[in-house]
């Protein structure tokens, strides 16, 4: 290994990575039936030149990990390469066994993983996890490794990079924890690193800072990287060339400008024109459906003050957006308005009546006609409940229906999320992402409610079905006339829904206005550094951004 | 929904024996060869084609006196169960559903209640109280019922935060609803596998009571009696205490073997149809 390793610092050339043919598969034991074998990735083929970096792009289920990890020769949870070649140096590390990947791994290969909280080991200081590969592998003394390590703290740009390494991961934020996660990997000096979605659990503000970061430390280091994410417009960013993956095949493969700019594929063309949902602002009615006036909240018991003096307005049939960062208290908001977290003062009205802040304390039509749709469809469906009961339970609980009505009923609300009555037997297991959030807002819908609070509800998906959820919600405000508090991180789809803006920040509303007023500039400095991060699909828009933000970013 | 083949050999194993233990049970009087209290032959015979296990310590058929055995065994470690889960599955929801100072006092209680050896307990509780059927199978139930609360709250407090309860609780359900139709669904599969090794905890704990004269009181016995009143034999080198010794083990084998099978079907969250 040591004579085809160039020195650090400079460019290396000729070919790292060939995976020939690649095929992929699992065994599944669906209950009662013999198990089977199921293809994830069908005879995928790539190359990435050495100090490249290539996009890996694609939904959930596309393969696009598992294609990365096999470049470690490592197969998640009982997957098995079962065809082709993987050749990383020239030699084929699938023949190597056990003990070939045990040298290739943390040494040849690192891999950076999605929720570095996860990852890393909470009773360890991130200093001994950072050098632990290096080490075990012998290539460098601990002092010199830990010396390394400084010196990439620094270069990712992390605080008192001397020091950090002392703290226990929970002791830095998501945003610090990643880079230095990037940094364990690069610690190592591999000649591959695979990141897997390492911002996409990320505040949009915090993420740009790990992407420079990481941009930065992939070109100093001359590391070539597998980028796998679903967001084209970051890939974009990091990346030389894209390859486009869909149910473990490939759709297209070329040069990231070539992608974006010229995508050949329907599928790429689809991804790339996601975010150009046409919503046309409507005009702001005099009255309020509902209004929040100074409300603030605080948890435990008035220590923590997480709402301070909020008072925002939805209008009938509109959708008021509420955005910021995590920790901003728009979920917070959510939860006073909804009854769960009484405000310590402040006042809520709602179609004409005053709320009663406890949600006990509220009656049963307040109830229905306020309903929410939550972030996590999987969890904010009981798994024991069949489709049909989870629709079907508030129209017996508000409106006594029963039997033969109920279910005609359900069918309808079924027809209006797209989804026909064949799945009202189903069991939420037995339903994809995008289902589960349509039967979430057919549960909302059922209460036949004048307003609807959603919470984060596509940020759990992926790019085409979010934007199908999108399309849908806008749909049904235009059938049944509902009214949205749509509560959300992400810019891009505040301004393909949204009638009015709020954008919150440490509690407070810091912009608040009509959608064209409030995406108008002058911008305050948050909001400027709010829509300066949100990614957008065009090449160097990264440095671009950098170079002209006001203030740093919480780092969430 | 349910086919025969589709069960695994081991689970099967397990519905055969427990099977064969129950009808045991019910038809006692019909399938015994001999009275229970009737005696018939010697003291201790070995087994011969007239007494398939032999006699017992006052000369009464073995065989027939097991069959009654199970009778009393699985009728008392039933209702014991029976009264411990209830009592305890619907206590521990409720407090994780209410919290505050309903969840606290009854976790203290529950917690004071356990602080003492369970045994010890018993063995005070059924020296002062009457011995009877009804009274043993009340206090069993209940010191058992907190180690079922301790697991339920726990399991409930857990599920208490899902969103699918918040939703529910939005919805304006009743605390009924959010027990039995949110959570209760969602606690079954540690509570089954719980409930099999209760079971069996049941018919330790009334063979221990019965071992030590505070159980079923003769001339009706339960297998730990007779345990009991078979042991000297095993100085004389007659395994006559041992045939009721073996009846439990089986009969602890095979209640779990059925509850992991039970338990495996309901982890499935597609209503088992896969």
């Amino acid at each position: 290994m040591a004579d085809t390793k160039a020195k650090p610092g400079q460019p290396k050339q000729g070919l790292l990575l060939d995976i020939r043919n690649l095929r992929i598969e699992a065994t599944v034991y669906p209950p009662g039936e013999p198990p089977k074998n199921i293809v994830l990735v069908h005879d995928v083929s790539l190359t990435l030149e050495k100090g490249k970096v290539l996009g890996l792009i694609g939904e959930s289920g596309a393969g696009k990990s598992t294609i990365g990890l096999s470049s470690m020769g490592y197969g998640r949870g009982g997957v098995r390469i079962t065809g082709g070649e993987v050749l990383l140096n020239g030699r084929d590390i699938l023949k190597g066994g056990k003990e070939g990947f045990r040298k290739l791994r943390g040494r040849e290969v690192c891999y950076v993983a999605q929720s570095a909280a996860a990852a890393f080991n909470p009773a360890h200081r991130l200093m001994d996890q950072v050098v632990e590969a290096t080490l075990l592998h012998g290539t460098a003394t601990r002092a010199e490794a830990e010396k390394r390590a400084v010196a990439l703290f620094k270069k990712l740009s992390l605080p008192n990079p001397e020091t950090i390494g002392e703290r226990f991961p929970h002791q830095v934020s998501g945003g610090q924890l990643q880079r230095v996660m990037t940094a364990m990997a690069l610690c190592s000096e591999p000649d591959l690193i695979v990141f897997d979605e390492p911002t996409t659990a990320l505040d949009v503000t915090t993420q740009i800072d790990v992407l420079a970061a990481i941009k930065e430390a992939i070109r100093d280091t001359h590391v070539a990287a597998l980028y796998i994410t679903h967001d084209l417009a970051v890939v974009a960013q990091v990346s030389d060339e894209i390859m486009v993956l869909r149910d473990g095949k490939k759709v297209e493969h070329g040069e990231t400008r070539r992608i974006i700019e010229a995508p050949r594929t329907d599928y790429t063309k689809a991804l790339v024109s996601v975010r150009s949902i046409e919503h046309e602002e409507k005009e702001l009615t005099p009255t309020a459906l509902l209004s929040v006036r100074g409300a603030t909240a605080a948890y435990g018991g008035g220590v923590v003050k997480v709402l301070q003096n909020v008072s925002v307005d939805v209008r009938p049939g509109q959708t008021l957006a509420v955005v910021g960062e995590s920790g901003s208290g728009k979920s917070t908001l959510a939860r006073v308005v909804t009854g769960l977290l009484p405000p310590i003062s402040g006042s809520i009205t709602f179609a004409g009546r005053t709320l009663a802040p406890r949600l006990a304390a509220r009656s049963k039509d307040d109830l229905r006609e306020l309903q929410m749709i939550y972030q996590m469809a999987d969890v904010a469906m009981n798994p024991r409940q069949p489709v049909g009961t989870i629709i079907g339970r508030p129209l017996e609980f508000y409106f006594g229906m029963r039997g033969r009505e109920r279910d005609h009923r359900v069918a309808e609300l079924l027809d209006e999320i797209e989804m026909g009555k064949g799945f009202m037997d189903r069991y939420p297991a037995e339903l994809s992402g995008g289902q589960k959030q349509r039967v979430c807002i057919a549960r909302a819908l059922a209460a036949k409610p004048k307003l609807i609070i959603c919470d984060e509800v596509t940020s759990a998906l992926d790019p085409l079905v979010a934007n199908g959820i999108l399309k849908l919600l806008l749909n049904l405000q235009q059938h049944e006339k509902v009214a949205y508090l749509f509560i959300t991180h992400d810019l891009a789809t505040v301004k393909s829904i949204a009638d009015s803006i709020a954008v919150m920040y440490r509690g407070e509303v810091v912009r608040y206005g009509a959608k064209s007023k409030v995406l108008t500039p002058p911008f305050d400095a948050y909001t400027d550094l709010l829509l300066s991060s949100v990614p957008e699909m065009e090449i160097g828009w990264l440095e671009k951004a950098i170079k002209g933000r006001r203030i740093e970013s919480g780092g969430h | 929904m349910l086919d025969i083949k589709r069960i695994p050999i081991p689970a099967l194993i397990g519905i055969v024996l427990t099977t064969l233990f129950v009808l045991a049970a019910l038809f006692a009087p019909w399938i015994a060869p001999h009275g229970n209290g009737e005696i018939i032959g010697d003291v201790w015979e070995p087994m011969s084609s007239a007494h398939w296990l032999g006699t017992d310590n006052l000369g009464r058929d073995l065989l027939s006196r097991m069959i009654y055995g199970a009778r009393i065994t699985l009728f008392i470690a039933v209702l014991a169960t029976a009264l411990s889960f209830s009592l305890g599955a619907i206590l521990g929801f409720s407090a994780a559903v209410f919290g505050g100072w309903y969840d606290t006092l009854l976790s203290r209680l529950v917690d004071l209640l356990m602080s003492i050896p369970t045994l010890i307990m018993a063995l005070v509780v059924l020296s002062v109280l009457p011995t009877n059927l009804i009274t043993l199978i009340l206090v069993m139930g209940i010191l058992d019922s907190t180690r079922v609360y301790r697991l339920s709250r726990a399991v409930a407090v857990d599920i208490n935060v899902m969103d699918y309860v918040e939703a529910a609780k939005l919805r304006g359900e009743g605390s009924g609803w959010i027990i039995f139709r949110e959570i209760l669904p969602n606690a079954l599969s540690p509570l089954v596998s719980e409930l099999g090794l209760r079971f069996i905890y049941a018919v330790l704990f009334l063979s221990t009571l019965s071992f030590l004269g505070l159980g079923v009181q003769p001339p009706d016995a339960d297998w730990g009696g007779m345990v009991k009143e078979n042991k000297d034999g095993i100085v004389f080198g007659i395994g006559a205490a041992l045939i009721p010794a073996a009846a439990i083990a089986m009969l602890a084998i095979s209640v779990n073997l059925v509850a992991d099978w039970v338990l495996n079907r309901t982890t499935s969250l597609k209503g088992g149809r896969g």
